[in-house]
């Protein structure tokens, strides 16, 4: 089956001789949600940049559904939506209007191009919004102008860099939802993102890039069974004088909060055993979370190089 | 792109192009139609009366084409500058760079944008010019023909800055210190036949003296006596800064990193 994005050995090199991407090589599947991830000036941006040719590739290829973005360009492009990290639409163009300019860039008649507008300014809430300034809108609606903008003429590729940022929780939870359901469509989504919750609760498979390199290429259900230790904070009723002493866990009290302990789980231990412990001991749990997100413990060990080597796919 | 696909895309940036200009026509077309009536009172009328004739035309005549190229081509310029370089400014050209719209298309959109800012102005001026002088075209071809190179010449090289521009300051810069110097030295009020044959040689630089003696030529029939010359000028001059534009939109560093 053809890869809805192929990418092969790309390299960007800047005119001051930084070496943006070291010759990564990709692929993401039809209908796939994948995550890009990495940490600040890893490659991410540069490498979308260069799928949407708003920066030029020194050296690989790029093709988008069979399509190489060198040789047939055009066919690329249709098969692909952008939506950028920043604004970069008119502030002073009315919000249907940078839709539909959008869609005649793609090509398509003024008639289909209103009613793909329409659909698009209904399903992401901008309707209400349609003949107002964009600069009078606030900074999600910007984001879902931007995302709508993308789809107008249908792609089967959306590249997403960061579409999230910035923008409060209950707004960022109907997006996701949104993007699921335009994937469950058949929609192939790729994914940049800081919020690694969000990388975790989306995507699929996931690539980690730094410094220029793709450092893992995997799904997210095998880079999250790599996690080999997590941190549960266990909330019980009892006002604790010092930690409970459990046999094969370190265990710690949480400053400032008496009520609060914290223990150390590696993998395949039995949280069973753990409870029978703490019972013996009188403690009395009355809730647990854990301490910290599973993928982004895991995102910083990667860059850290703690795991390097371990796993290549 | 399919060629249907691709005239979609040509008019969808020349509406938005006619759109932009139109909604601040405040800023944008009457400025020029004032300060060309102004120039019509003064120095076609109060100081005209006393030059007498120019070239052997009444001297009001004789500024009307020099003052309605001068409307043109500044703001065929300045429409191209101002109207690409605030899209790179607010990123919103990437809108256009990241669709299939091929690069030649993008060119001839802004480029028939800027001619559209243009055309409008120089129509507007022509219609006050004939509140103070009978203009009798001598050849509607050859002045029709000659506008609109004019008004794409302007237009292109107000892309080319608009793609080197990295500031506001820089899109004025050009206006200032080149264009209007040109334009004031172009032939305008005068008949370079007055000056010294130094300057007069010197003038011949000018490409706007050109521009405007073809026009002048077209609308009067006075001063012809080079236009085939001027003609193949004009025409070499838009081909040269055609391809010129077209380079910068696909390899400009200032377009893409």
């Amino acid at each position: 089956m053809t890869a809805a994005l192929s990418i092969k050995n790309l390299r960007k090199v800047y005119g001051n001789q930084f070496e943006a991407l070291k010759g990564i090589s990709l692929e993401v599947q039809a209908g796939d949600f994948f995550a890009v991830l990495g940490p600040n000036g890893a490659g991410k941006s540069t490498t979308i940049g260069i799928i949407s040719s708003l920066v030029r590739k020194s050296a690989g290829e790029v093709s988008v559904f069979g399509h190489n973005i060198d040789t047939h360009f055009s066919e690329a492009k249709q098969e692909l939506g952008i939506v950028p990290q920043e604004f970069n639409f008119s502030q002073f163009e009315k919000v249907r209007d940078i839709i539909l300019q959008q869609a005649g860039y793609y090509g398509l008649p003024r008639a289909r191009a209103e009613v793909q507008a329409d659909k698009y300014l209904k399903k992401l809430g901008l309707w209400d919004k349609r003949s107002e300034p964009a600069r009078t809108l606030s900074g999600g609606m910007k984001r879902r102008l931007m995302i709508a903008r993308a789809l107008v003429h249908e792609p089967r590729v959306l590249i997403l860099d960061e579409p999230t940022a910035g923008v409060d929780i209950e707004l960022r939870r109907s997006m996701w939802e949104f993007l699921r359901e335009i994937n469950a469509q058949g929609t192939t989504i790729i994914l940049t993102t800081h919020y690694l919750e969000e990388a975790e609760s989306l995507c699929r498979n996931v690539a980690i890039i730094d410094r220029g390199e793709i450092v893992q290429n995997t799904s997210m259900r095998a880079l999250l069974q790599r996690l080999n230790k997590e941190v549960f904070v266990f909330d019980c009723a009892n006002t604790l004088t010092a930690a409970p002493v459990i046999a094969g866990h370190v265990v710690g009290l949480v400053e400032d909060d008496e009520h609060c302990f914290e223990v150390e789980v590696e993998k395949g231990q039995s949280l069973n055993q753990l409870f029978a412990q703490l019972t013996a001991q009188g403690v009395q749990v009355v809730s647990m979370r854990n301490k910290a997100n599973r993928l982004e413990e895991l995102f910083v060990s990667l860059i850290n190089g703690q795991l390097d080597g371990k796993e290549a796919e | 792109m399919r060629l249907a696909q691709q005239w979609v895309a040509l008019s969808t940036i020349v509406r938005k192009e006619i759109r932009r200009f139109s909604r601040i026509w405040l800023q944008t077309l009457l400025p020029p139609v004032i300060t060309m009536s102004l120039y019509f009172v003064i120095f076609g009328k109060l100081i005209g009366s006393r030059v007498g004739t120019m070239d052997g035309i009444p001297y009001m005549q004789f500024v009307v084409p020099g003052l309605i190229m001068m409307a043109v081509l500044t703001n065929s310029y300045s429409n191209v500058t101002s109207s690409f370089f605030s899209a790179k400014f607010q990123r919103s050209i990437e809108e256009i760079l990241v669709s299939p719209t091929p690069n030649v298309i993008i060119l001839i959109g802004y480029c028939l944008g800027g001619m559209a800012r243009g055309l409008c102005v120089g129509a507007l001026v022509t219609a006050v010019s004939l509140l103070f002088t009978d203009i009798h075209v001598h050849s509607w071809p050859l002045t029709i023909i000659i506008v609109v190179l004019t008004s794409l010449i302007f237009s292109l090289a107000g892309f080319i800055n608009a793609v080197y521009a990295n500031s506001y300051d820089d899109i004025s810069i050009v206006p200032t210190f080149v264009l209007t110097p040109l334009t004031y030295l172009g032939g305008v009020f005068y008949s370079v036949s007055v000056l010294p044959e130094f300057w007069q040689w010197v003038s011949q630089l000018n490409p706007i003296l050109h521009m405007v003696g073809a026009f002048r030529y077209g609308l009067l029939g006075t001063g012809g006596e080079h236009i085939g010359y001027a003609f193949a000028g004009i025409l070499l001059f838009a081909a040269v800064l055609f391809a010129v534009s077209l380079y910068l939109l696909k390899n400009g560093s200032r377009l893409r990193a």
